[in-house]
């Protein structure tokens, strides 16, 4: 089973590599890529130092070009598929298909990943995928129950990644327009959601609140931990008679260390962690853990097993506090 | 220009359903698009019901269309959406890949839905060749970002080889999930959620702490909290949009069909918007201030 980081910057990437990942995923410095942040993302210089560092090591690296190309600017996302080819890098993480359809006729032998952008969640998707451009993987979106992932595996041939640990998407990714809605910017178009350019903080009488483009997203009491607001997980009325509450979700992440001997058992191939985002250090611990976890894991193992690693990633996590998202029936 | 009534998509009894089409049947709608795309335990009619539905519309003169669900999970649902593509006589609009699939195996036209990441002129270019013969474009794009994919068509000589279709009318589709919301607003598990989307035949409004009305929860999908109406930006679809989509609404829609139809141009309420058209945030309409935050009365 692969274990698969995330890395915004060289330091980033060194760090996942020298702590156990088998493979690490970057994006470009531009808008090709789902993590469009600022000071975030590699130069094509800083690629190649990646590629050497990975390669020199027999570790993987895989870049993620999985944002939709504007019709004006698909010249951007041919260049990146171009310049990421050029690099001699291990896969390529695409979700839209003339991207796919491109790297896939120009550069026949560049594995092809499916982003989980992309929205297959079904054995019909992945199956037009796979006859139309060859994907060798497909990343699931964080929307099917354990179970699900299982009867997918058993109706496809085609490698699975999942997300393991980190921020939870809780709607199918690249299916999702609340960002732009609220804000103008989206994942799909520009690679960023609930984006921090229209984020507003502010203090008055003791209550901290939080603002995406104007619109109340949440408002904290003194002794409540605020959170980045991600407008899925603010606070909301419903019908304007209730108490405001978690209308959407808890800003929590997602956490699936005690799925870990079942997704042996399914034969997942890659586990992903979330975060091109986060520290360099915060790659170190994560990877680390993950590491550990896979290293020992054997399907025959009780979650009560595994009872150390997960101390150690509660830490790590969003708000301190873990789920296991869709993949439990009861989250749903 | 055409004008079609897109699928229902909050979940209502059958007899309000039947209502709803016998009016369409009626209407000035040339095209109606009918079947459950959002959840699969909404099973007040079943397949031979649309089918009946159906076949009395295009008795009716009407172009009749089958939509299909966007989030397929279970193999169950999958089945599902192939019967659907397999019925033999009817047009299918696909709104996941999998129905793609389907339909370009069976070598049958089809409707791209709004739910399909369609961006750009190549990756309509490629549908063509599947199939496609009418897309309906993602609801975030605006009125700029159709031109230059549409020019872009243009300059590869695809442009007159489809239709377009513009989300005109109605709240909007913005997210689909595993988790429903409608029955998190009730306190259950969706596996216990004992259908209460009957009790919300438009959705449940949620809102910020201020009064601000954000998204409409309808099961597993969220939509706009405002309506998006594009009554008076129709002279800015000429040359770019062939069919203007009204989607269903509990109450008003054919009085909004008709004013669509006949270009009676009404300023937009406090809980109507324009800006996805704009190329702003889709909760902003177009001229509005945006520091100008409306609230609920």
């Amino acid at each position: 089973m692969e274990l698969l980081c995330p890395a915004g910057n060289l330091s980033s990437f060194k760090m996942a590599i020298d702590n156990g990942a088998d493979a690490v995923y970057v994006g470009l410095k531009n808008d090709t890529n789902a993590r469009h942040f600022a000071g975030l993302n590699f130069t094509e210089e800083r690629l190649e130092e990646a590629v050497a560092y990975a390669h020199d090591r027999s570790k993987k690296i895989h870049i993620a070009i999985n944002t939709y190309a504007h019709a004006e600017q698909w010249d951007k996302w041919k260049f990146a598929v171009d310049a990421a080819a050029a690099l001699n890098i291990d896969a390529l993480i695409v979700a839209d298909m003339s991207v796919l359809g491109y790297a896939a006729e120009r550069y026949p032998d560049l594995e092809l990943h499916l982003s989980v952008q992309a929205s297959a969640t079904n054995a019909g998707a992945i199956e037009y995928y796979q006859e139309c451009f060859n994907v060798k993987r497909i990343v699931l979106p964080r929307v099917l129950s354990i179970h699900q992932v299982k009867q997918l595996a058993r109706s496809t041939n085609i490698e699975l990644e999942v997300f393991a640990f980190g921020s939870l998407c809780i709607m199918a990714e690249g299916r999702c327009h609340l960002s732009s809605y609220l804000t103008g910017e989206s994942p799909n178009m520009n690679g960023v959601c609930s984006p921090a350019s229209h984020v507003q903080w502010q203090e008055s009488d003791g209550r901290l609140t939080s603002r995406l483009n104007n619109v109340l997203i949440d408002s904290y009491q003194p002794h409540e931990q605020a959170g980045y607001p991600t407008l899925c997980k603010g606070r909301f009325q419903i019908d304007s008679n209730t108490t405001a509450f978690h209308a959407l979700e808890e800003p929590t992440s997602l956490n699936t260390l005690s799925l870990l001997p079942e997704l042996f058992k399914i034969g997942v191939t890659a586990l992903k962690i979330e975060g091109r985002q986060r520290s360099s250090a915060y790659v170190k611990q994560v990877t680390r853990v993950w590491r550990d976890a896979i290293d020992h894991c054997s399907s025959n193992m009780v979650v009560n097993d595994l009872h150390d690693w997960e101390k150690r990633l509660e830490s790590l996590s969003e708000g301190s506090c873990t789920t296991l998202g869709a993949y439990h029936k009861s989250w749903q | 220009m055409q004008y079609s009534l897109g699928p229902i998509l909050y979940f209502w009894p059958k007899a309000q359903v039947e209502q709803f089409y016998d009016k369409a049947a009626q209407s000035e709608a040339e095209i109606i698009y009918l079947g459950e795309t959002v959840c699969s335990k909404r099973r007040q009619l079943k397949m031979s019901d649309y089918i009946a539905i159906a076949k009395a519309l295009a008795d009716r003169g009407k172009e009749v269309i089958l939509s299909t669900m966007t989030l397929l999970e279970a193999p169950s649902e999958l089945a599902q959406v192939r019967k659907y593509c397999e019925n033999g006589e009817f047009l299918v609009e696909a709104n996941d890949m999998a129905a793609v699939n389907y339909l370009r195996k069976l070598k049958v036209p089809f409707v791209a839905g709004p739910a399909l990441n369609i961006y750009n002129h190549r990756t309509l270019d490629l549908l063509l060749k599947q199939g496609m013969k009418r897309w309906c474009m993602p609801v975030e794009l605006s009125k700029d970002k159709l031109s230059e994919i549409l020019s872009k068509c243009d300059a590869i000589g695809i442009k007159d080889r489809f239709e377009v279709e513009l989300f005109s009318y109605g709240h909007l589709p913005l997210a689909y999930s595993a988790r429903c919301f409608t029955a998190r607003s009730e306190n259950r598990a969706k596996d216990n959620c004992e259908l209460c989307c009957l009790n919300y035949p438009r959705g449940r409004v949620a809102s910020s702490q201020e009064g601000q009305t954000l998204f409409v929860l309808n099961g597993i999908q969220t939509m706009s909290g405002y309506r998006y109406n594009l009554i008076n930006d129709l002279k800015t679809m000429e040359g770019l949009v062939d069919i203007v989509r009204i989607s269903p609404e509990a109450a008003n829609t054919f009085e909004a069909l008709t004013n669509f139809v006949h270009s009676n141009s009404t300023s937009l309420t406090a809980y109507e918007t324009n800006g996805y058209w704009h190329q702003i945030a889709g909760l902003t309409p177009f001229g509005a201030n945006l520091t100008h935050a409306r609230v609920m009365s």
